[in-house]
């Protein structure tokens, strides 16, 4: 089976400043990979490689095995991969369903189609009861989930998500990887950048490990974690058993 | 009922002005607010809806005024047909300069759409073809529909102008909740989330910066039919640019009878204050207008629309906004 995601070899550098250099790690159909490190890692800089938003200077992006490598971040979309924002974006004077249906409209092009589709998101995402609130007026954490709910709109195959869970309360915490493992459950494979070591260890199957724009290790959580190079780079003194 | 029958009595009142008050100037003051409120609407579609903030609608209501009038007076088109041309022309222009302009964001924007509009107006200034700075007259006819033009009564420019307007408006509603709407005000929200979402926002600018030049220009060919003459200064200068910015922006950006709020509130008020103080030449006239502009602006930054929303939203609004508070953030 090929990858859904292969990222190959991306490097990319800000005026000498080498953010992602060589990065390479590729996401199967269906699996939930977190991308971590500490600030600084070059976590955003690869997520915008992925997502568009960035053109890497060396190295390729592969989505479903077509190469994405310097497409503009619609057209990424519209292949198939979504993404949230680590400052929560989301369209403030719309209602919550009118945000949603914004996102639904790429793939339904009728008004009335677009609103059924953005009300089965909005049931499967508990925005449902939301749905005429002002997109202004929700909590941080309502706003993340409306975000993820935009996103999951437009079809996607590959979700990425930078940064949803910071500044979360334990419980809102825990309803948000609920969220998500339900999303996973749709068929949607999932790329997560995170501090929140809690959702990570909780979520991933995979964890791919980044410091200073390396990638040091990749593995499943319970093993990174324990990996002597992470502790060091990331983990800190704390960590040590 | 209360409001549908308000309506029907706006609607009545709008259609039977001309014989209420059948003199030239109110009629004259009349037919320049529908103008306005039709480039309100245009403008309203790009930087309402679309957030593009545009100072050169002047540019296109030139060329949709010089496009009909050389059609007549060189060839003999007929004016229906120069409306159309000229918003066929405005639109394509508006497609050559927004294409480069479509990364400008913001003020960026804004300033380069005052460039344009003043690189076309000096352009017309020194264009033979079309009378450079002398510019175009559009010679008296018997009249009548068919020729587009009125020469005993200004009824007739007066209907024109509403069927213009309703029509404009028709647009701007059948936009403002299909796809095209709601993507109008993703990327007015914000560009990277717009493109989150698929949308291409170089196109969909271009969408809307087009259909406002269309709409605009069809307007310049009604003025131009109305006044029968033009010249660079009459519709190619800033301050009508300016004029249909603030019509928008104080009857309420962004909401569909905004601009046609804004226009009845501005237009009579600058026509009037102009024809009773202007002439003394005191410019007593421009410090009134722009004393209410800076009041409407300060105290009510949503503009007329948003303040009457606001009113008449009120009673019902409020146990939602107390559940909304209630819930812990």
């Amino acid at each position: 089976m090929s990858a859904l995601l292969e990222v190959r070899g991306v490097t990319r550098r800000f005026a000498g400043l080498v953010a992602n250099d060589d990065v390479s790690f590729s996401v199967n159909e269906g699996e939930i990979v977190s991308v971590i490190g500490p600030n600084g890692a070059g976590k955003s800089t690869l997520f915008g490689c992925i997502t568009g938003f960035l053109r890497p200077d060396r190295g390729r992006v592969l989505f479903g095995g077509r190469d994405i490598t310097g497409l503009g971040a619609d057209r990424i979309c519209r292949l198939g991969v979504a993404r949230t924002f680590q400052i929560v974006q989301v369209i403030a004077d719309m209602t919550v369903l009118e945000n949603v249906m914004t996102g639904a409209f790429l793939r339904h092009r009728g008004r009335r189609e677009a609103g059924i589709h953005a009300m089965g998101v909005l049931e499967a995402t508990g925005l449902a009861e939301r749905r005429n609130q002002a997109g202004s007026a929700l909590t941080i954490a309502d706003k993340k989930r409306l975000e993820v709910a935009m996103a999951l709109a437009t079809d996607p195959r590959l979700l990425m998500l930078d940064e949803s869970m910071a500044g979360l309360t334990p419980v809102e915490l825990r309803e948000i990887i609920e969220l998500l493992r339900a999303v996973r459950k749709r068929g949607v494979t999932l790329v997560i950048v995170e501090h929140v070591m809690e959702a990570v260890m909780q979520l991933s199957d995979r964890v791919v490990v980044l410091n200073s724009g390396r990638k040091i290790v990749e593995g499943a959580p319970g093993e990174v974690v324990k990996d002597p190079a992470v502790i060091q780079a990331y983990l800190g003194e704390r960590y040590r058993a | 009922m209360v409001r549908a029958a308000a309506a029907a009595a706006a609607v009545a009142a709008v259609l039977a002005f001309p014989a209420l008050f059948g003199s030239p100037f109110p009629l004259h003051v009349a037919i320049m607010t529908l103008i306005y409120a039709t480039l309100g609407v245009a403008w309203n579609i790009m930087g309402g809806y679309a957030g593009m903030f545009s100072f050169g609608t002047a540019a296109f209501f030139g060329i949709g005024a010089y496009t009909s009038t050389w059609l007549l007076t060189a060839h003999g088109v007929s004016p229906w047909l120069g409306l159309l041309a000229g918003g066929i022309v405005a639109a394509l222009t508006a497609a050559a300069i927004g294409w480069p302009c479509s990364n400008l964001r913001g003020h960026y924007f804004a300033i380069a759409s005052i460039a344009f509009a003043e690189i076309v107006r000096t352009h017309f200034n020194n264009w033979k073809l079309v009378g450079a700075a002398e510019g175009l007259m559009i010679p008296i006819t018997p009249g009548g529909l068919r020729v587009f033009q009125w020469n005993q009564s200004k009824e007739g420019y007066y209907y024109v102008a509403l069927v213009l307007l309703a029509l404009a408006l028709l647009a701007c509603w059948a936009i403002a909740r299909s796809r095209m709407g709601f993507y109008f005000r993703a990327i007015k929200e914000s560009h990277e989330l717009a493109m989150t979402l698929g949308i291409s926002f170089v196109r969909w600018r271009l969408a809307a910066i087009m259909i406002a030049a269309f709409i605009a220009a069809a307007s310049g060919t009604l003025y131009a039919q109305y006044v029968l003459y033009i010249d660079p200064e009459s519709v190619l200068v800033l301050p009508i640019s300016v004029q249909v910015v603030l019509v928008t922006m104080l009857g309420g950006a962004g909401s569909l009878p905004g601009p046609v709020i804004g226009a009845a509130v501005l237009v009579p008020l600058s026509e009037i204050t102009r024809a009773q103080l202007g002439a003394r030449g005191t410019g007593v006239d421009m410090i009134l207008y722009g004393a209410l502009i800076t009041l409407i602006s300060v105290y009510q930054p949503k503009g007329v629309h948003g303040f009457l929303a606001a009113r008449l939203a009120r009673r019902p609004a409020e146990p939602r906004a107390a559940a909304a508070l209630e819930k812990p953030a």
